[in-house]
């Protein structure tokens, strides 16, 4: 009676592992599917901007261009080089403001960063409280560009620089980070007669070198994909354009050849031998170039970097 | 000096977090202040003068008369502020595509999280995570772009649909005022879908393995795991990260709307920002004070809800912020 029973539990047992190994076989099948399907929505639309990008003009207008151009074609490529002034010009302020910016405020950051995170300091929780409000409370688009007018900032490159340079989040990320080093090596080197700059400089900066790669990635990649503070700000100076907004315009005299059509902007549009739908993703292709070959090498970067100051702040 | 300090922290290392304001100790770190001046007159000049400048909201103010000689109006802006239809629709669209977005950004990157974290093979693992990051480093103007030539009548959506005889012409998704939030939400999940995801993926790969262990012991299958075990230990994450984007929600509807939308579907797509836009850039309709009174409406509702939320997740004891 007993064995029978015992008997009967273990088979019960096995009936229930084997359901348990074709759910999981059924669950593996779906779930790669799955995730293989939003990889594949996630990269078809660069794939086919790269196609439409090498693809000729008129040829494109008719769709039905995939993975591969149906007409191979240098010729959008040449124009973006050679015959648009603006995306030249916005080319070299973004790279002017890419450099530059993220320089500076990875600097600023830094700084701010390491004077909140000494614990001697003896203004620490106001100035905490100062910046921290900053988050939160802001004065809003309008009061802001009429303060950058009266300070000569609009119309001019630094007002990409300056006003961004430093943000309460960045330093709060760092501040983070730099909380986690050792006091014990700040006070060995002030024993040996170093003052707070030179523990700054010497100590705590190789030591912050990951928070440091995480921050200026975000800057840069910030700066690098800014466009509404050229429309706002340098919107009568062409001389300032960035390449987003350059891009912007394209996009812009494309919906209206595709979208809700006004004539003159359609006649506009296919007077010109080279439709905008491919010069546009060639301008596209060309913006995404530096972030997608320098993807491979950062990518490292921003994960350690979200997770050390996103969740435990 | 220095070996004095030292001396003095060794003696009473109780107290080493609480500094006393003293001239000694001023002395010794001045060099903190001067800094900390410096920054503190950056943060008046960038943050805080631009909050003073909220009192243009009570004037009509003139550029070119400046603050001081430009006429007092009182709640004069507000008041047409909230009898304007179009201000009206504006924070319902507003609210609208930002709670949708909260919502289903939220929801989908932590179910993207955990059916990645299924995964047993490392490579193809890291190759999707690697992948589903991608468009967050690409501009609102590429992903526009991209929306757009995706949904065109040429697009690859109508070819799909036209293909699956779902529709016999393409049909006009940008020109649909209803197709517009979904396409916003859509947008918005494309882009962000793997970048919410990681910290989620962090915060699952520190859930106690015992936990997953004693779950298969007590018979539990892979789905009751994810169910019981994974979605629970994310709890903390989850709470506090909805605390940070509650406030963001009226600040989540600009660049994306301000691109995809046009002529046909405005009465859906405008948002407070580009309300507030059109007050500031329309030469023929100026109106700054105007549009500040739209900002400070915007800001003093955002407060409010990141600390009425902040308070009801204290009454339940979950994490806050402040």
């Amino acid at each position: 009676m007993i064995m029978a029973d015992i008997q009967q539990v273990s088979f019960e047992r096995i009936k229930h592992k084997k359901k348990m190994a074709t759910e999981d076989l059924i669950f593996t099948i779906l779930n790669t599917t799955f995730l293989v399907l939003f990889a594949v929505v996630t990269l078809y639309p660069v794939l086919n901007t790269l196609a439409y990008s090498f693809n000729e003009g008129n040829d494109a207008v008719r769709g039905g261009i995939y993975f591969l151009p149906r007409k191979w074609s240098w010729r959008n490529y040449e124009e973006i080089l050679f015959e648009r002034p603006g995306i030249r010009v916005g080319a070299k302020i973004t790279v002017l403001r890419t450099i530059i910016g993220t320089l500076t405020s990875l600097a600023a950051n830094a700084l701010l960063s390491y004077i909140l995170s000494r614990k001697k300091f003896l203004f620490k929780s106001g100035m905490s409280l100062f910046w921290i409000i900053t988050m939160y409370a802001s004065g809003g688009m309008i009061p802001v560009l009429i303060l950058f007018r009266y300070l000569h900032l609009t119309s001019s490159f630094w007002v990409y620089v300056i006003p961004g340079m430093v943000s309460a989040f960045n330093v709060m990320v760092m501040r983070t980070y730099m909380l986690g080093i050792p006091d014990s090596l700040e006070e060995a080197a002030q024993l040996e007669g170093a003052g707070y700059m030179r523990v700054f400089v010497s100590i705590i900066t190789p030591l912050c070198k990951p928070v440091y790669a995480t921050i200026a990635l975000f800057v840069a990649v910030y700066h690098w994909n800014s466009w509404f503070d050229a429309m706002l700000y340098n919107r009568f100076d062409p001389q300032y354009t960035t390449l987003q907004y350059e891009l912007m315009k394209l996009l812009d005299s494309v919906s209206a050849t595709t979208g809700a059509t006004s004539g003159a902007a359609m006649t506009a549009a296919t007077a010109n031998t080279i439709t905008p739908i491919t010069v546009r993703a060639a301008a596209s292709i060309a913006t995404m170039a530096p972030i997608i070959a320098l993807y491979p090498f950062l990518q490292r970067y921003f994960v350690t970097g979200l997770t050390i100051g996103g969740v435990k702040e | 000096m220095e070996i004095s300090t030292s001396k003095s922290k060794k003696q009473k290392p109780v107290d080493i977090d609480k500094p006393k304001l003293t001239v000694k100790e001023f002395k010794r770190q001045w060099i903190l202040v001067v800094i900390s001046v410096i920054y503190v007159i950056y943060g008046i000049i960038f943050y805080y003068l631009p909050l003073a400048g909220w009192i243009i909201a009570f004037q009509d103010f003139k550029y070119n008369k400046g603050i001081s000689g430009s006429k007092w109006v009182g709640f004069d802006k507000f008041k047409f502020l909230f009898s304007d239809k179009t201000f009206l629709m504006v924070i319902r669209n507003t609210f609208c595509m930002g709670a949708l977005n909260l919502i289903f950004s939220t929801v989908v990157a932590i179910a993207f999280a955990i059916l990645l974290n299924e995964v047993k093979n490392k490579y193809f693992k890291k190759s999707i995570q690697t992948i589903s990051y991608l468009p967050h480093f690409l501009s609102w103007i590429i992903v526009v772009a991209i929306v757009h030539d995706a949904l065109t009548s040429t697009g690859i959506i109508n070819d799909i649909l036209m293909r699956l005889h779902i529709v016999q012409t393409p049909f006009p998704f940008l020109a649909r005022p209803e197709w517009f939030w979904p396409i916003v939400t859509l947008s918005n999940l494309w882009k962000e879908t793997g970048w919410n995801a990681i910290i989620y993926l962090a915060a699952i790969t520190s859930i106690d393995p015992c936990l997953y262990e004693s779950a298969s012991i007590d018979g539990a299958g892979r789905f009751q795991k994810m169910l019981y075990v994974t979605l629970p230990g994310l709890r903390p994450t989850i709470m506090i990260l909805l605390l940070m984007n509650i406030g963001n929600v009226l600040n989540a509807g600009f660049e994306l709307q301000y691109l995809l939308g046009n002529g046909l579907v405005q009465n859906v797509s405008r948002t407070i920002d580009i309300y507030v836009l059109n007050w500031a850039l329309d030469a023929r309709n100026l109106d700054y004070s105007l549009g500040t009174a739209a900002g400070i409406f915007k800001t003093v509702v955002s407060m409010t809800f990141i600390v009425v939320s902040n308070y009801i997740a204290k009454k339940k004891g979950d994490e806050r912020l402040f």
